[in-house]
């Protein structure tokens, strides 16, 4: 599942970020941010209406991401 | 100051993630010698500082945009990243890198750092922000952490006097510590910076995280919007109501001043007229916009440098996105309310040109200060005093929809651009919301003096010439004894009036109010005293202001005083906006086509205006 399904409060791990077109500009932006395997991720905030944008807290930092920007991360439910 | 301690000065660059306090370090340790300009060939800000160490060595200190890689995205990363590297033409490359890193998000910071290291030029770590660090419950190992990059860290504090102590001291040093790293991939230093913190980073049971409390809320889908808008809703009355008296005083303070200077002179010579209409007009004109703006801007810094604004913009992203801007247009929107010039500017903070164009092009569209004095004109003289269903007063009302008004047609007009763009690849919105913190005192003020003065510079000198330049247009060529009407008619000014007279027909706009609007091109306000002008009044500006209401009420009609308000609600009266819009876009072509496009827009709703409300009333 992606970032983009993840329902507020839920914490999560990044299994990567995909690129949604060749040479993706920001795929490569997340990743360098750190949205990388094994980071710790949740949501704090939705938007209404579908949850766009989303606030996700990655390590220490907070980010305000657009839906399509979060469906690039893949995450899984920590054990 | 001898040549061997000027051959000495040492070129030192701030560079950081965005968000780790470096601005505030930046005026920490220059003051107020400051520089402020832009790079070369690009509207990216430069900022440039002088600082003393305790042992009189003297630093040039460059504040570099904030970066969140040299793997640059964005003007701003471009610059940083060529400056660091030594390329950027016209800049010299810095002897010494000064890392500003945020103690309280170290994991993401960190990464940045062991980039910069790759460069192997001299550095120093400074760990800011250290006050926060320990609120929170993070003990960091700052030794450990020394000795394992092999790079001195020193603390820092930038808001706090002391707090850039160390650093100066650490500054003196001849013995410069340059790291040999070699080239890490981005996973590499991932994994990198994840061993470091495992190392030097102990997280105590968190102390009360504040953060998240208020996050809780004023991330809330509805609640939030809720506290958004009464925040808004309170600036927006504080900045009339407070503004207010203090615009009084201005304009009280000039015209006395005025009449002080002009009383030697004859009352109908050309230097008396020269000095009280075109010099002393002037500068009221410029400063009177000033109360507004600052009183305006203040609010803005606060909730800046609070971090209260990334989460405003998270909040409005989705309206705005859809009408085709995006949530970082929000500030500069929120800024021209007071002044477009100065909202235009902030649109540097976008980083996606085409949303950055999208901006520029429809800030003018917000209802600036500038316009308030026409709208209140029009609506005092021709909005009869009444309440609608008992509550709301008819004239407030008006005015409220004009402000409505000019915010519907930006998002319209944005979402016209958003069609007709051809590069329709995705905008990206990746907005990083810093923790909260206190704004600093000393920083605000800062912050307000630097955009007073680049007011007063840009707007106030074109605003100021202009006035003088018009006031040659509308006094020569002065009429001869026997001409019956006032002298601005018989001027050049009058006679490009008359001319326009004929294409502003159907837009029920007389000639009088055609010549009012040549000079109103200085600003948007000019135009109420060049009406007083044409109507051969005199006095002081409210004075005037108090016969024009009464005069036009009932020698102008109904559909031309609406058709005037919709003109002023479009049209870019102001040759400062065009100017600074060429200024931000380094282009002739997109100022035209603002002109152009507003222009246009003015004039076929003002028509619309005209002939639809003649037609209703007949």
């Amino acid at each position: 599942m992606t970032l983009a399904d993840l329902q507020k409060g839920q914490w999560t791990q990044v299994l990567n970020v995909t690129d949604a077109y060749e040479q993706d500009p920001i795929a490569h932006r997340l990743r360098e941010l750190g949205f990388v395997a094994g980071e710790s991720v949740s949501v704090i905030a939705k938007g209404i209406l579908g949850g766009n944008p989303l606030v996700v807290k990655i390590g220490d930092t907070r980010f305000a991401l657009r839906k399509k920007e979060a469906q690039r991360v893949l995450v899984e439910q920590v054990k | 100051m001898d040549m061997a301690s000027h051959a000495a000065t040492l070129n030192i660059a701030l560079v950081g993630n965005p968000n780790c306090g470096k601005t505030a370090l930046f005026n920490q340790l220059t003051g107020s010698h400051q520089k402020v300009a832009n790079y070369a060939g690009v509207t990216v800000e430069r900022k440039e500082g002088l600082c003393q160490t305790p042992n009189g060595s003297k630093l040039r200190i460059v504040d570099l945009p904030g970066a969140y890689s040299l793997d640059a995205v964005s003007p701003d990363e471009k610059v940083t990243r060529d400056v660091l590297r030594g390329c950027y033409p016209g800049e010299r490359e810095p002897d010494v890198m000064v890392c500003v890193v945020d103690a309280t998000n170290l994991r993401l910071h960190l990464r940045f750092v062991l980039e910069l290291m790759t460069l192997n030029r001299p550095m120093i770590i400074a760990l800011n922000m250290m006050d926060n660090a320990q609120k929170q419950g993070l003990d960091i190992n700052v030794a450990e952490l020394e000795r394992q990059l092999g790079v001195p860290v020193v603390e820092t504090v930038a808001i706090k006097r002391q707090g850039t102590d160390v650093l100066l001291n650490a500054l003196q040093t001849s013995q410069w510590i340059t790291p040999e790293v070699a080239p890490i991939s981005l996973d590499e230093r991932h994994q990198r910076v994840r061993e470091l913190l495992g190392t030097v980073l102990r997280r105590q049971p968190e102390k009360q995280r504040l953060d998240e409390q208020l996050d809780a809320v004023l991330l809330h889908p509805f609640i939030g919007l809720v506290v958004l808008a009464t925040i808004l809703f309170f600036m927006f009355q504080a900045v009339f109501a407070w503004a207010a008296p203090l615009m009084d005083g201005i304009v009280g303070g000039v015209e006395t001043l005025g009449a002080l200077v002009t009383a030697p002179f004859p009352e109908d010579s050309a230097i008396h007229s020269l000095l009280s209409d075109g010099i002393f007009a002037g500068l009221g004109n410029v400063l009177v916009f000033l109360p507004q703006i600052l009183i305006l801007f203040l609010f803005i810094l606060v909730l800046e440098e609070s971090g209260y604004l990334p989460r405003a913009a998270y909040l409005l992203d989705r309206l705005m996105f859809s009408a085709g801007l995006t949530g970082r247009a929000f500030i500069p929107l929120l800024s021209s309310f007071a002044c477009a010039i100065p909202g235009i500017m902030a649109t540097r903070s976008i980083q996606d040109p085409r949303d950055r164009l999208t901006t520029i092009l429809v800030a003018p569209l917000m209802t600036c200060s500038a316009r308030l004095p026409v709208y209140t004109l029009l609506i005092a003289a021709f909005i009869p005093k009444q309440t609608v269903a008992g509550l709301f007063n008819l004239q407030g009302l008006v005015l409220f929809s004009l402000y409505f008004f000019g915010i519907a047609s930006a998002l319209i007009v944005a979402y016209i651009m958003k069609f007709m763009r051809r590069d329709k690849s995705e905008h990206a919105l990746l907005l990083e919301l810093p923790a909260y913190r206190m704004p600093n005192i000393r920083d605000l003020i800062f912050g307000l003096t630097e955009r007073g003065k680049i007011f007063l510079k840009r707007v106030g000198g074109i605003i100021f010439a202009l006035t003088v330049i018009l006031w040659v247009l509308s006094s020569f060529p002065s009429p001869p004894a026997d001409f019956t009407g006032s002298a601005i008619d018989y001027s050049l000014a009058g006679r490009i009036g008359h001319f326009l007279a004929i294409i502003f027909a159907p837009l029920g706009f007389n000639w009088q109010i055609c010549i009012a609007l040549v000079p109103g091109m200085a600003a948007r306000e000019v135009a109420v005293s060049a009406l007083g002008t044409v109507y051969a009044m005199s006095g002081s500006e409210d004075a005037v202001a108090e016969q024009l209401g009464q005069l036009i009420s009932q020698q102008w009609s109904l559909p031309t005083a609406l058709s005037l308000l919709t003109w002023f609600v479009f049209a870019p009266q102001c040759i400062s906006t065009l100017a600074v819009i060429k200024r931000e876009t380094n282009s002739w072509k997109t100022m035209t086509f603002a002109a152009g496009y507003l222009f246009a827009l003015a004039y076929f709703a003002s028509m619309g205006v005209y002939q639809l409300s003649l037609y209703l009333i007949s």
